[in-house]
């Protein structure tokens, strides 16, 4: 019993008061990790935070957004003129979106904008596939992939181009959200659907947008997860991985999934390191829901969400 | 129905009460349990009664355990295939170690073993509503398949990971393992979806029912008109766990015959949901109509090129169905979002008046 109990919570932290380069080294790859995380979750934050969609098929955009790049550099296109495209293709694809699912769906309960998604999800996983193949393809526009030391910590430079990154992208997103037109009435739609309509805020247009800089975001985030471990089906199931860090940081909040992200990374990688041979490893599936998990029993709605309020 | 309940009074409210109030309604769902007794073992096809009926069945106690949950106590969760995975874990332990006991038996007590687990990862949903609650049931899903996967004791040290049905009997008539016949399993998933179904039917129309309905439609409310929300939401997920153990047992023993962990991954949990939703939420009927959904379109779309004379490439095929599935499911949301329940009883009020319009 006292073994147990010294090896859950005496050893590890003796571990890693003994190599602190090594906790360092952790510690970064978790929060790069957890970027990639926010990068991801940012994309469902999107959408949810204006038409009250919890978009499944954001995993799959990501997957479409990296294979149509894929794709496109296979064909020739200079990776700008690729960029470019995809970016075309995906707001594209917002339109369709807007006019073929959400628009026959407006007013329906949650979940089945929830299911539609679902469907959506494998009408694109199967289009995807047809369009571009369904082989593992390597994805390279020339971000340098190469490991350099600082201070005896190792750090790999297309993580930190991936977090620089996500750091840029969050920042421009909070901009857009907090200072433009749009931006404005992207926050009231959220607040309230029929609100927004009756001051003359088009909802229409404001799903394209949103749906547009989701897919916008999905582009970056495919092109950073397919930097780094190539461009295959399995891109479409990290989607799972940023479904932890969303309850976490709660559904509404761009913060939120920055923050949670990090937390989920970071914990992400102590337990399995610290903790993870105890039990037998390869943990990382569902640690990050128990981490969560533990979150929300304290606080329901999240870190950042909004305090729920209900009334009878 | 094309026929009209007309002249049958109701003298009693045990017959008001009735879940077929009607004589007709009566004598066609009798005539169909019937049927479906007797008719597929002695002419449908082996190909038929494995790939298509049997599976039928066997998601169709899911669907409606997932609905008990989802439907009628408004607890979104994703976990089902965990919970699935639970009752076939806990069956083949049981079975392996208590070889003479019977397979029903087996089965009954394996989802009791579900719904003691189903009870513990129900507890967040005091705190934890919506779609927050369905992420934290992926929670279950992916601890519970880590925990079948890494514990060997799961599999009784199998070195290939894998459960494996044994050779069971009932009533003399052996059921599961190997050397079964399809129409002995498809009879035993047949009476054991008969008999579940019969007592969900009941279970909704009951005071834990109306409970349910009450948590679902506004639990604050609810809770303020004095139905407990502890004891309603963990017996909902308990029960729901009950009713997925039972049928993810089913699943390896009467269906696969073998299975590792990967067969009750979160895929499952998801075409269960999908069943429960395109069924109708909230419906048993639904549950049955979800799940001959689901099991049929996979089939017909593989098929369906073989009819008209087209030879695809697998793999465009497999692709092209994915397309399919999801447009059919847009589609039908779209059509009615109250899923294929509702139609059913659309057009039963507009066959009681037909031909008249009002």
């Amino acid at each position: 019993m006292l073994d147990v109990l010294h090896a859950v919570l005496v050893a590890p932290f003796k571990d890693m008061a003994g190599a602190p380069a090594f906790l360092v080294e952790v510690l970064i790859g978790g929060v790069f990790a957890g970027l990639m995380y926010s990068l991801l979750a940012l994309g469902f934050v999107l959408i949810y935070k204006a038409s009250g969609v919890f978009n499944f098929a954001q995993g799959v955009m990501v997957l479409f957004a990296a294979l149509t790049l894929v794709g496109l550099l296979e064909r020739g296109a200079p990776v700008v003129l690729a960029l470019a495209l995809t970016t075309v293709v995906m707001v594209g694809l917002a339109f369709a979106i807007e006019r073929v699912v959400l628009r026959p769906l407006v007013n329906q309960p949650q979940i089945i904008l929830f299911m539609a998604t679902i469907g959506l999800n494998f009408f694109l996983e199967g289009f995807g596939e047809m369009a571009w193949g369904a082989n593992v393809k390597k994805l390279d526009v020339g971000i340098p992939d190469h490991s350099f030391v600082v201070r005896g910590v190792q750090i790999n430079s297309l993580e930190l181009t991936a977090a620089v990154t996500a750091a840029v992208l969050v920042t421009l997103l909070a901009l857009f959200f907090q200072k433009t037109r749009i931006g404005r009435a992207l926050r009231a739609v959220a607040d309230d659907h029929e609100a927004a309509l009756s001051i003359g805020i088009p909802l229409k247009t404001i799903w394209v947008v949103v749906w547009s800089v989701a897919g916008v975001v999905a582009i970056v985030a495919g092109l950073m997860w397919g930097a780094k471990s190539g461009v295959q089906f399995s891109l479409s199931l990290i989607a799972l991985k940023a479904l932890p860090v969303l309850i976490l940081g709660g559904f509404e909040s761009v913060p939120g999934a920055i923050v949670g992200g990090l937390i989920i990374g970071v914990g992400e990688k102590l337990g399995e390191v610290y903790w993870g041979p105890l039990v037998g490893g390869a943990i990382e599936n569902w640690f990050a829901y128990v981490l969560a998990l533990a979150f929300l029993l304290v606080r329901p709605q999240g870190l950042f969400g909004e305090k729920i309020i209900e009334r009878v | 129905m094309i026929y009209r309940e007309a002249g049958q009074f109701k003298a009693t409210y045990a017959s008001d009460q009735a879940i077929f109030p009607i004589v007709q309604d009566r004598v066609f769902v009798l005539a169909v349990v019937i049927a479906a007794f007797v008719v597929p073992p002695l002419v449908a096809s082996e190909y038929w009664l494995q790939a298509v009926l049997i599976p039928f069945l066997i998601y169709a106690l899911a669907a409606i355990g997932l609905n008990l949950l989802t439907g009628y106590a408004g607890q979104l969760s994703l976990g089902t295939g965990g919970f699935m995975a639970v009752g076939a874990y806990s069956a083949f332990k049981l079975t392996t170690a208590f070889p003479q006991l019977n397979i029903i038996v087996v089965f009954l007590i394996s989802g009791l073993v579900a719904a003691a687990v189903g009870l513990l990862f129900g507890v967040p949903s005091l705190r934890i509503k919506g779609f927050y609650l369905a992420v934290a049931t992926l929670a279950s899903q992916f601890f519970l398949i880590w925990l079948f996967n890494k514990v060997a004791w799961f599999t009784n040290y199998a070195s290939s990971g894998t459960i494996t049905a044994p050779d069971r009997t009932v009533l003399g008539v052996l059921v599961t393992g190997p050397n079964s016949t399809t129409a002995a399993r498809y009879v035993t998933a047949l009476a054991l979806v008969t008999v579940f179904a019969l007592i969900a039917k009941n279970l909704v129309r009951s005071r834990v029912g109306r409970s349910w309905m009450a948590i679902r439609d506004r639990d604050i409310a609810a809770e303020i008109i004095g139905v407990r929300p502890l004891r309603t939401k963990l017996l909902a997920f308990g029960i729901s766990s009950f009713y997925c153990g039972v049928a993810g047992a089913e699943l390896v023993f009467l269906y696969l015959g073998s299975v590792e962990t990967l067969a009750f991954d979160i895929s499952l949990s998801f075409l269960v949901l999908f069943m429960v939703i395109i069924g109708g939420l909230g419906s048993v009927l639904g549950s049955f109509l979800g799940s001959a959904f689901i099991v049929l379109v996979p089939v017909f779309l593989t098929n369906a090129p073989h009819l008209v004379g087209l030879a695809l490439p697998v793999a465009l095929q497999k692709q092209i169905e994915l397309m399919v599935f999801g447009g059919l499911i847009i589609f039908f949301l779209i059509v009615e979002p109250n899923g294929l329940a509702r139609l059913w009883q659309i057009s039963k009020e507009k066959l009681r008046l037909w031909p008249f319009p009002h």
